[in-house]
């Protein structure tokens, strides 16, 4: 059987049954199904694509970059027409070698502001940017899918069920706002147990009929849940377990809460707004590559069989860079970007597979308003079409999470 | 109930025993006891109204929303003015900043405020080289180790004397505005050199023009060598453009992202910003060579130069006019025609009245506000005075979550009214803490204004660690640092059941935060939970 189709019968299917688990395959396939995973990591500052995804047609990219362009020989062998940072060798190459990874280029928003902070609220937004549409600017599309998700379904947002998702960072994204309360954590410092139950009371008892007193529970809840769950982590360092730190560790942590608890995550990573000396093979994008693949990768190790065969990453972020470089050997802001898809259940099996969407030939004559990348794959479209299918969301559910998009199914999964 | 009256006075008494030697709290110490002898009403009667006319509630909004909280001090101060003096004195400071003289003599003790940025980048860049040539591997380490600290503790420096000036200023308005241009016109502290220029940045650039015409706070900042490295224009020469900074100035910090600018505006004025940069510090450096008719042209003042052999000479358009000026002079010729824009008018003072009002101004308000800018040339303080006059101001309204900051200056001021702080680091942290560090904010938007933004799980766990750090202990509050002029008695733990909390805060606050505070097990519990309380956590 054709694996789409098989998928798509199992989808009809009931989710538990022992067959389909025996596959090692098996999606959570109804809003109720509580073993898929999705994490959003967002790169805060656009990151340049065309230095991740390199095209193999060297002319053009080379005369353009001439101080910045990722040397041939350096870079993986991906795709004939696409070769991979020399950076992702030790992290990221191993999952795209096993079929784990793809990267979707010429993706993006329609968004022309060049505007960090507007594309980065529009893109966590996920509203339908059409004139004349309705825009709510406190419901991110995150917070939209965590109500498809509940076990009740949406209408259980009204009888306060929780939301079986969290943000790994110090302040609630934009993405996650909305009707449903969504917790966040930042795990860049484990979090310390309460040690004063009379005290937690009573302010709880302060907030009891507070807008905020939902909040204030989950927030006590949750800091006690993840010092509970991380704990075995320091016991695990005090016998000499390999330390790691930085992203990588954060990273871990991010897996071993989500492989317990949370169907979905979000993540940002910063500092990608690089307007000066951004380096080539090595430099100071290379080493920021470095240290997000080592994170990707532990967080895959991390998360384990089967659990990793059930979930999804997706690596995005604003827009990309300008396709020539700027006065100071680096990138000014762009459009078109370079999305990355991971996962232990991926389709992609190197070759063709491995990148995904639409695409063309980067050239002075396909570049977007004379400098940047076009896009070619929306990014409502491209996520609408891989949650709809690892969540076996309905089109009517999909059309909730991003209203007037149509799903595009690039058959990743 | 009596029993936890018995122990708050006792506390009182004690604490205003103890502080009296501290000077400056005696007032606060006897109101304190006076509330306890006769609670709550009486020490209601004993203060005098603000002013003639006005209830007791609004003058402790106006109190609170001038300043970064409402504290025992401050309603005085508001009761000795009146409600106009007060506010006329805070929209017009003047004389000095009124700290605590143990404070003042710390502040001056500093070396951001003895040294020029020029002295400290020659300083550092010597101290740099020194420790680099050292062929012993262990002893470089440490002497690298060692700059880097001196950075450090440069924009430390800075972080102090700003909170020292939160807590104790009398011009509270302006050191709130302080705070919102600085993050308005936000640099990120660890970006190259900022560290070493952040005291000047704020002390010459920003703090003497709060409340003068944005044209010159725009001007004072927008060539500030601070502002110059953060968005990378050093690196922006003719014919090797950098928009970093163009797209900011546009969008950030004037005309705002629907202001109606192009892609081509923005490299235009990328292009009008060529040659604005920085250079060692040095004035024995020589200038860079450069032909004889660009060599009149060279300026440089301070850690700021200007090379013409960078700036690109060719013709500009920026928002549809063409650009006059040639050279260096571009840049301020651009700078009027953004600040007189009017989609300058409605965004700046939209955030500015969203910084103060704790949310969005409603249309009519801000449509009011655009005109008092543009009446005025754009001149701050008239903004804030429309802004004050307006019903809105002093309405109570659907109550908004203190930002980090403001939750912990408000803390910090009701916590220890009179006595001087007098070590910051302990502020600095909790900022950090709670995700608004000074000078920390990587992204040259800011941090963001509203309310929403601050009140994730995250964000409350946070929130009430720190609220039990303050009400708890000192916290090294007043352990002074390796600079004190003096060591001094240092209180345990706060008295936040003063004036303040009799006259208004108890009324204001719900049943379920009344019964928490009843049954309090002791002093420090029934500080962490008045701080926690969503009364106090709400502005």
């Amino acid at each position: 059987m054709h694996r789409r189709s098989f998928l798509h019968h199992s989808l009809r299917a009931t989710a538990g049954s022992a067959a389909l688990q025996a596959t090692g395959r098996l999606w959570a396939t109804t809003p109720a199904a509580p073993d898929a995973r999705f994490l959003l990591v967002f790169l805060r500052g656009g990151y340049d694509a065309l230095s991740l995804l390199v095209p193999q047609e060297r002319q053009f990219y080379s005369d353009v970059r001439p101080a910045i362009a990722v040397p041939q020989a350096s870079l993986l062998p991906l795709h004939p027409d696409w070769g991979l940072h020399p950076a992702l060798l030790p992290s990221v190459w191993p999952l795209a070698q096993r079929g784990q990874a793809a990267f979707v280029p010429f993706a993006g928003t329609h968004d022309t502001s060049r505007s960090h902070f507007e594309t980065q609220d529009n893109i966590e937004l996920g509203a339908d940017t059409t004139p004349g549409a309705a825009r709510d600017f406190q419901s991110g599309f995150m917070n939209r899918l965590a109500q498809q998700l509940l076990p009740g379904g949406p209408t259980a947002v009204a009888s306060g069920a929780s939301a079986l998702a969290i943000a790994f960072t110090e302040q609630l994204p934009l993405t996650f706002r909305g009707r449903l309360d969504v917790a966040n954590a930042s795990l860049k410092q484990l979090p310390r147990a309460g040690d004063n139950a009379a005290l937690q009371a009573a302010i709880a008892q302060m907030y009891r009929h507070h807008p905020l007193g939902p909040k204030v529970d989950a927030a006590f809840e949750v800091r006690d849940q993840l010092a509970q769950d991380l704990g075995p982590e320091m016991a695990a360092a005090s016998r000499g377990a390999i330390s790691t730190k930085g992203f990588e560790l954060e990273a871990r942590r991010m897996a071993r809460l989500m492989r317990d608890r949370y169907a979905l995550g979000f993540v940002d990573v910063g500092g990608w707004d690089i307007h000066a000396n951004q380096g080539a093979a090595s430099g100071p994008l290379a080493t920021r590559l470095d240290e997000l693949g080592r994170g990707l990768a532990a967080f895959a190790d991390e998360m384990g069989e089967p659990a990793w065969q059930r979930t999804v990453v997706v690596v995005l972020s604003e827009f990309g860079r300008t396709v020539r470089q700027n006065g100071s050997r680096a990138t000014d802001h762009g459009h078109g970007s370079v999305y990355w898809v991971l996962g232990g259940g991926l389709a992609a099996r190197g070759g063709a597979g491995a990148v995904a969407g639409e695409q063309q030939a980067v050239a002075h004559n396909t570049l977007f308003q004379n400098r940047d990348l076009p896009v070619l794959n929306d990014y409502r479209a491209l996520l609408g079409g891989l949650l709809a299918r690892q969540f076996g969301l309905s089109p009517a559910a999909l059309a909730q999470v991003f209203p007037g998009a149509t799903p595009r199914d690039l058959r990743l999964l | 109930m009596a029993d936890r009256r018995t122990w708050l006075c006792q506390t009182a008494g004690l604490a205003g025993a103890g502080l009296r030697g501290l000077g400056g709290l005696g007032f606060s110490g006897v109101a304190a006891l006076s509330g306890c002898a006769n609670l709550p009403a009486s020490g209601l009667a004993r203060l005098p109204s603000p002013s003639p006319g006005t209830d007791t509630d609004g003058a402790y909004r106006l109190a609170n929303r001038l300043s970064w909280g409402a504290n025992d001090t401050e309603l005085a101060r508001l009761a000795r003015l009146g409600s106009a003096g007060y506010v006329q004195a805070q929209l017009q400071p003047e004389g000095p900043d009124g700290l605590p003289a143990e404070v003042q003599a710390q502040i001056d003790t500093l070396r951001i405020q003895r040294q020029t940025p020029a002295d400290l980048l020659v300083a550092l860049d010597a101290q740099r080289k020194a420790a680099d040539a050292l062929p012993a591997e262990a002893a470089r380490l440490a002497a690298q180790q060692a700059h880097q600290k001196a950075l450090n503790d440069l924009a430390r420096e800075a972080a102090h004397r700003h909170l020292w000036r939160a807590v104790h200023g009398q011009h509270q308005l302006r050191e709130q505005l302080v705070w919102f241009w600085l993050n308005h016109f936000s640099v990120f502290q660890y970006k190259g050199q900022v560290r070493a220029l952040l005291g000047d940045y704020e002390e010459r650039a920003i703090r003497p023009r709060v409340l003068g015409h944005f044209r010159d706070l725009l001007g004072a900042v927008a060539l500030h060598p601070a502002m110059l490295v953060y968005l990378d224009n050093p690196q922006n020469s003719a014919n090797r453009i950098n928009e970093n900074y163009a797209r900011e100035l546009l969008e950030l910090h004037t005309l705002g992202v629907d202001g109606g600018y192009s892609q081509r505006d923005v490299q235009e004025l990328a292009r009008v910003l060529t040659g604005h940069g920085t250079h060692s510090g040095n004035p024995a450096d020589p200038p860079p060579k450069l032909k004889p008719e660009w060599q009149p042209l060279y300026q440089r003042e301070g850690v700021w130069e200007f090379n013409p052999a960078r700036h690109d000479f060719g013709a500009k358009q920026v928002l549809g006019a063409p650009v006059a000026s040639r050279g260096a002079p571009e840049v301020a010729e651009v700078l009027n025609r953004l600040a007189a824009h009017p989609a300058t008018a409605r965004f700046v003072s939209g955030r500015l009245a969203h910084f103060l009002l704790g949310e969005p101004p409603p249309p009519a308000l801000a449509q009011s506000l655009v005109q008092a800018w543009q009446r005025s040339g754009g001149h701050i303080a008239t903004v804030v005075a429309a802004l004050v006059a307006a019903p809105e101001f002093l309405a109570t309204r659907p109550q908004r979550v203190k930002d980090p900051m403001r939750f912990v200056v408000s803390a910090v001021r009701a916590a220890y009214d009179g006595a001087p702080v007098l070590n910051a680091q302990p502020m600095a942290q909790w900022l950090n803490r709670l995700g608004q560090g000074l000078y920390n904010r990587q992204t040259p938007d800011g941090y963001p204004l509203a309310a929403e933004a601050w009140t994730g799980t995250g964000q409350m766990a946070a929130r009430f660690e720190v609220a039990r750090a303050i009400g708890s202990s000192a916290s090294g509050l007043f352990k002074p640092g390796e600079t004190a002029v003096a060591l001094r008695e240092r209180p345990g733990f706060p008295q936040l059941a003063r004036l303040l909390y009799y006259q208004h805060m108890q009324r204001l606050m719900g049943d379920g935060t009344r019964a928490a505070l009843a049954q309090a097990a002791s002093p420090q519990d029934w500080n962490t939970l008045y701080l926690s309380a969503p009364e106090f956590m709400h502005r």
